[in-house]
């Protein structure tokens, strides 16, 4: 593989960085770069009001990122929203069609949630009285589907949990969900970073993915739903740009996905998202998926072999994704991803704001390595290093 | 950069059991830092302003497990308004950059690493509530 020449902060001069934190955030390709760089000194203006000639470049390129971002997950580039993250379209969900619910429904998360996914959740019923049910995870760290009650309205689940790497099993959660009439929103935050989405294949309701996972800027996601969603929800934030028209006696919505992209939208950043989405729609994803799986095995193959060490999350790489987390008898996380520092190996150590998950496992927090397609055998050898340095000093 | 953050008198402090013990939930006080996870108790009892039977539990990082059997030795004994005082003075000027008395000179290294301060100051937010009005 030869991705890592294709992003400039793993190519600086001086000592490797190792980095195993891209459940976290990814790097930046050139590619992206380029485009944001392009946008930033030749179009930038606002989007959808300006007639001026910057203005109207603006707006060509932030409706080309929509569509880049569609053919990705294969939907029609109407159904995409563009969000703040994965955190706001969650939340745009969580409000918007929170509102169609009545005290009594019920939604059904799962004990591996990212809290992004759980929060929302907690203030809606706080605010409308829905109740939250929670699926269990088994002691491989894996959603179990179980059967629905028929008041469950919502199934809001990880597609790859941010702390196991599991990879849910969407078709028997699509089919309970239809069993009883519920809608399936998909948190794909650790999903999108790892290939193409066929979202209709998945037969789900709801999409929510951010883009600093996926190889773009900060500050911008994606929210994808059914059409038929986006019009019977009433928009979350009002202002600018998400109306038809305003009076003194109120306001009439404009269709979406304009009608939940109020205020000046994200511009740098979907278009960011946009380049990162085209590109990564060109690569060859058989050879990458390969190419993670067996890091991802060596992973596993060399934290078994580490006395202390468990893994929390499945023990194999059958329905898994490459996000590693680990227990190290003894020795903290926190401590750990510091001695690991110093081999210049970038982890990340805590709850990952998955708090319930760790409760269930008695853990305050895990260590945690995740990788993307740039990431090389190199990176695994400088993390064993460091782990023997942290284990000699910690344990 | 961390070669002396992980020396050898502060993981001697953060492997000292002194004063650590099994704290059955609801004794003391607990404070949690919501970024890490990690939590503190903190139990023990003022007679005449002097601190006794100073005792802590400790679900954390190398840092502030050290923080904790420092903060105890410091207290345990003493006029407890003082003492803390005293701590309190000398690992803020020791996580500044500064000098401070033993065994707070332990923590010197930790001085450069700022995401690190609260795991070290997390013990104290548990002390100052249970000592708190009295």
């Amino acid at each position: 593989m030869t991705l890592r020449r294709h992003f400039p902060l793993l190519n600086q001069p001086g000592p490797r960085i190792a980095y195993l934190d891209s459940g976290a955030t990814a790097q930046t390709p050139d590619i992206v770069l380029d485009a944001v760089r392009v946008f930033e000194t030749g179009a930038r203006a606002n989007v959808k009001r300006g007639v001026h000639r910057l203005a109207e470049a603006a707006t060509e390129a932030y409706a080309k990122a929509r569509t880049q971002v569609a053919a990705y997950l294969s939907v029609p580039a109407e159904e995409i929203v563009f969000t703040s993250g994965c955190t706001g379209a969650i939340n745009l969900v969580a409000q918007s069609f929170g509102a169609l619910l009545k005290p009594g429904d019920e939604i059904a998360v799962s004990e591996l949630e990212h809290h992004s996914n759980i929060v929302p959740w907690h203030m809606l019923a706080a605010r409308n009285g829905v109740k939250v049910n929670f699926l269990p995870v088994d002691g491989e760290g894996r959603i179990v589907p179980q059967a629905l009650s028929p008041r469950t309205k919502l199934v809001s689940l990880a597609h790859v949990s941010n702390v196991t790497g599991a990879v849910l099993d969407v078709p028997a959660i699509v089919s309970e969900a239809k069993r009883v009439g519920a809608r399936v929103l998909l948190d794909g935050a650790q999903r999108t970073p790892h290939g193409p989405v066929d979202i209709p294949a998945l037969g789900v309701d709801f999409y929510a993915f951010s883009g600093h996972k996926a190889f773009a800027p900060h500050g911008v996601g994606v929210l994808w739903a059914r059409s038929e969603l986006l019009d019977a929800m009433p928009p979350f934030l009002g202002g600018g740009e998400m109306i038809a028209s305003v009076t003194m006696q109120g306001f009439t919505p404009a269709n979406a996905p304009a009608k939940f992209e109020a205020g000046t939208p994200p511009i740098s950043g979907a278009i960011g998202l946009g380049a990162a989405c085209e590109w990564l729609g060109t690569l060859d994803w058989a050879a990458i998926a390969a190419h993670e799986l067996r890091l991802t095995g060596r992973l596993l193959d060399g934290l078994r072999a580490v006395d202390g060490v468990t893994v929390i999350g499945p023990q194999s790489l059958q329905g898994r994704a490459p996000v590693v987390s680990f227990d190290l008898a003894g020795a903290h996380p926190h401590d750990i991803c510091q001695i690991m520092d110093r081999h210049g190996v970038a982890l990340r150590g805590g709850h990952h704001c998955a708090q319930p998950l760790h409760a269930k496992f008695d853990l305050a927090g895990t260590t945690r390595a995740s990788f993307a397609l740039y990431c090389e055998d190199d990176d695994i050898d400088l993390f064993f290093a460091g782990l023997a340095d942290a284990k000699r000093v910690l344990t | 950069m961390n070669d002396a953050l992980y020396h050898d008198a502060l993981m001697a402090l953060s492997k000292d059991r002194t004063h650590a013990a099994a704290l059955p939930p609801g004794t003391g006080v607990t404070v949690d830092n919501p970024l890490c996870g990690d939590r503190v108790t903190f139990d023990g009892k003022l007679e005449k302003g002097i601190a006794r039977d100073i005792r802590h539990k400790v679900r954390g990082c190398a840092l502030c497990q050290a923080s904790a059997a420092a903060l105890a030795r410091v207290l345990d004994g003493k006029p407890a308004r003082a003492a803390l005082a005293d701590a309190q003075a000398a690992v803020e000027s020791v996580l500044a950059g500064g000098s401070a008395p033993a065994p707070w000179d332990a923590f010197a290294p930790v001085a450069r690493h700022k995401s690190r301060h609260d795991c070290v100051k997390l013990p104290f937010s548990a002390v100052k509530s249970l000592f708190s009005g009295t």
